[in-house]
C-alpha cells in the first residue's frame, strides 16, 4: 500500500500498472524521485535534451494548498527556455508595489519596478498546483513529440541499495513492491526526504522558534495588487507580523506570525483564524477559507548534493525560511544547473566530476540563501532586547528617512546567485560590466525582434556583439551555437549595449546552456574559446 | 579612510551636554530606543562597512575599555 499524504489538486498521473512491474529490474539512466516542481523540471529538461527519465512519484498528482505563491524572474525565464514560462505568466498576478507597515503607521512603500527590456517580470504570484501542473503539461507535450520521459504516479521508494556505479530502489505500489535501477539517481523528495534518510545523510542547520499561520482566503476585495507586510500589526490576535498577498482566482494569501508556545490544533480551528482574519479585514468581510496551515521552519543544507551516483535537489538538499522566496525558486535553479551537466555525462561528452561542480555551484548559491533568508528571520523575530531596540529604530527612522528604508527586512526577494570564483569559470577579459561577470547569469535584453534569452536555448553558446566570432561547431562532441548581433541592427533600446558592453565597443561571450555566463573576451582566438569551453565542461577542475 | 580615534569634535564639553541632554527625563526604555536610533543615524552618515567594523570592533574591546579608564 503507498501512503496517502495529501489530498490531491490536479491527478496528473494517475496510477498505471505498467509490465516492468512483473519483470526483473530494468535499468534507467536515469530516475528522479519526487515529482514536486524541481523533479519535474529537472525531468522536462533532460527528457528534451533526449536522455530518458524516469519520474517516481508517491502520490498521482499535484498537492492540494498554495504553498510556494512567489515565482522570481530567473524561474520563469528558465522555464520558458522550457516552455512553461507563458502559461505561468498568464495565469499568474504581476505585482511590483509592497507596502510595509508598522503598527497602524505605514512606514515606507517601495516599488520593484522592473527595468525596461525584459520579457519576463520581476516576480508573479501563482499557487504551487498550477506552477506544477504547467510543468507537466509541458512533459506531455513533449512526451508526445518524442522526449524520452515518463511519469509513474503512485510509486513510492521505500528502500534503496546503492552501488558504485548505480542503485537498486524498491518501489511500493498498489499492485505491490518492485525493482528499479538508476545509473542515477536524484532525489527531489522534499525537506524531509526519504532518500536522504535512507542513507543517512545529515542536513545540518538552525530551527527558528516560531510558529506562522497561514490563511488563503478567497474574497472579491478591493485590495489593490500589492504585497502589505505588518511589523508588530494592529490587528487583533495577527501576532509579530503579519503578510497580505495576492493570488490569481481571487485568493489572498494572508500569514500571521504567531510565536512559539501555541496550541497548534487550537490555532487551525476555523473560529480562530476566522477572528485574525476579521480582525485584519474588518469585521463584516466576506470570504471563504481556501487552504490554512501552520508551519514553522529551518535554515540548512547538506553539506554537498552529489553523493556518488546520487544527487540531491530542491528542499531535499537545503530548506530555508519562507522569507525572500528562495525555497522553489532556488530549487528550480537547481534543476537549471544539473540538467545540463547530467546530459553531457550521460552521452559521455564531460567527465564524471562535472557533476560535483552542480554541487559546488548549487552549494553556494543554497549559502547565499540561507544568509538572506537568516537575516530577514533575525528582523523579523529579533532575538534580544537589544535588537529588538534596534529593529523598531530602523522602522522608525523608515518613516521619514529614505537612509534606513534599505535596511528594512521582511525578506530579501529571491534573485538567482553569481558563480563568482567557482571551478566552471573561465577567463575574464573584457573591461565589461559587474552584472554580465562570468558566473553570472545572462541578463535578457530586447532585440530587434524577439529577446536575447529566447536565443540561448540550452547548448553553449558563443555571443558575438560587434564582434566575429572564432568558427566552432563543436568542443570534443559538444555543440556549439553561434549568436552574432550588432548594436547597430539588433538593438533598438540600446539594452544590449548597456548590459553586455558598458564602454567595450565589441565583447565576445562563451555561455552555458544554462544561460551562466562561462567566459568573456574583448576579442579571442579559437584556442582560447576551445579552452574555456573545456573548463566549463569540468575537464580543467582538477581531480 | 580608517578610524579617527583622535580628539575630533569642536568643544567636547558642550557635545557631552547635548548627548545627556537628549536622554533627560527618558525612560530607560525610550533612552534605549534613543540610543539606537542614534547610532542608526551616524552609522549612515560615515557609511564606510571598513570604517564601521573598526567601531564595533574598538567599541567592543575591553582592551580598549580598560586603557580608558
Amino acid at each position: 500500500m503507498v501512503d496517502v499524504r495529501y489530498d490531491i489538486a490536479f491527478k496528473l498521473y494517475p496510477y498505471e500498472s505498467v509490465a516492468a512491474q512483473r519483470a526483473p529490474a530494468v535499468r534507467h539512466p536515469v530516475v528522479i524521485v519526487g515529482g514536486g516542481p524541481v523533479g519535474m523540471a529537472t525531468a522536462l529538461d533532460l527528457g528534451l535534451k533526449g536522455t530518458p527519465v524516469l519520474v517516481l512519484d508517491d502520490h498521482e498528482g499535484v498537492g492540494r494548498g498554495s504553498r510556494a505563491i512567489c515565482f522570481a524572474k530567473r524561474t520563469l525565464e528558465i522555464c520558458d527556455r522550457l516552455g512553461a514560462g507563458d502559461a505561468m505568466v498568464n495565469k499568474g498576478v504581476i505585482w511590483n508595489v509592497g507596502k510595509v507597515f508598522h503598527g497602524e503607521d505605514r512606514v515606507f512603500e517601495f516599488n520593484l519596478q522592473p527595468e525596461q527590456g525584459h520579457k519576463k517580470p520581476a516576480f508573479i504570484n501563482l499557487q504551487q498546483p498550477y506552477f506544477e501542473k504547467y510543468l507537466v503539461d509541458e512533459v506531455r507535450k513533449a512526451q508526445a513529440n518524442g522526449a524520452p520521459i515518463e511519469i509513474r504516479g503512485q510509486n513510492a521508494v521505500t528502500a534503496l541499495q546503492t552501488h558504485d556505479e548505480y542503485t537498486v530502489l524498491d518501489v511500493d505500489t498498489p499492485d505491490g513492491t518492485y525493482q528499479v535501477e538508476a545509473d542515477w539517481l536524484i532525489a527531489c523528495d522534499g525537506a524531509r526526504s526519504p532518500i536522504r534518510s535512507l542513507l543517512g545523510l545529515s542536513f545540518d542547520g538552525r530551527v527558528f522558534e516560531d510558529n506562522f499561520l497561514i490563511a488563503d482566503v478567497k474574497m472579491t476585495a478591493a485590495f489593490p495588487t500589492e504585497r502589505w507586510f505588518w511589523f508588530e500589526p494592529p490587528f487583533k490576535g495577527s501576532g509579530a507580523s503579519a503578510l497580505l498577498h495576492k493570488q490569481p482566482d481571487d485568493i489572498w494569501r494572508i500569514d500571521f506570525q504567531l510565536g512559539w508556545e501555541i496550541d497548534r490544533a487550537k490555532e487551525l480551528k476555523e473560529d480562530n483564524i476566522r477572528a485574525r482574519v476579521d480582525a485584519m479585514l474588518g469585521e463584516g468581510a466576506e470570504y471563504e477559507l481556501e487552504w490554512t496551515s501552520i508551519y514553522t521552519f529551518q535554515c540548512r543544507r547538506m553539506e554537498k548534493f552529489r553523493h556518488g551516483h546520487v544527487i540531491f535537489a530542491g528542499d531535499s538538499a537545503h530548506q530555508v525560511s519562507p522569507f525572500g522566496a528562495r525555497g522553489a525558486n532556488s530549487g528550480i535553479q537547481d534543476a537549471d544547473n544539473l540538467a545540463w551537466k547530467l546530459d553531457y555525462v550521460i552521452k559521455g561528452l564531460a567527465p564524471e566530476r562535472l557533476l560535483d561542480t552542480y554541487s559546488e555551484e548549487r552549494v553556494y548559491g543554497a549559502d547565499e540563501n540561507i544568509l538572506n533568508s537568516t537575516r530577514a528571520t533575525d528582523f523579523l523575530t529579533p532575538k534580544s532586547e537589544t535588537s529588538q531596540f534596534f529593529r523598531n529604530a530602523v522602522l522608525e527612522l523608515a518613516r521619514d528617512h529614505a537612509f534606513a528604508r534599505p535596511m528594512v527586512n521582511s525578506g530579501r526577494l529571491s534573485i538567482p546567485c553569481v558563480y563568482d570564483g567557482l571551478s566552471l569559470n573561465g577567463p575574464d577579459q573584457l573591461d565589461g560590466l559587474d552584472r554580465t561577470r562570468v558566473g553570472a547569469p545572462c541578463v535578457d535584453a530586447p532585440l530587434d525582434s524577439g529577446f536575447l534569452l529566447d536565443r540561448l536555448t540550452g547548448q553553449f553558446t558563443l555571443l558575438g556583439i560587434n564582434a566575429e566570432v572564432p568558427e566552432i561547431s563543436e568542443v570534443d562532441g559538444v555543440k556549439v551555437a553561434t549568436l552574432l548581433l550588432s548594436t547597430d541592427r539588433h538593438d533598438p533600446s540600446a539594452a544590449l549595449k548597456d548590459r553586455y558592453l558598458g564602454d567595450a565597443t565589441s565583447a565576445i561571450y562563451l555561455i552555458r546552456p544554462d544561460q551562466h555566463v562561462a567566459a568573456r573576451w574583448a576579442a579571442a582566438d579559437k584556442d582560447e574559446v576551445i579552452s574555456a569551453l573545456r573548463v566549463g565542461l569540468g575537464k580543467g577542475v582538477q581531480a | 579612510m580608517s578610524l579617527n580615534l583622535d580628539p575630533n569634535i569642536n568643544d567636547p564639553d558642550g557635545f557631552y551636554d547635548e548627548l545627556i541632554a537628549a536622554h533627560q527625563g527618558l525612560s530607560k526604555q525610550d533612552s534605549d530606543a534613543l540610543n539606537a536610533r542614534l547610532i542608526l543615524v551616524l552609522a549612515n552618515h560615515i557609511g564606510s562597512r571598513e570604517v564601521l567594523r573598526s567601531a564595533l570592533e574598538t567599541a567592543a574591546s575591553r582592551e580598549a575599555v580598560q586603557k580608558d579608564r
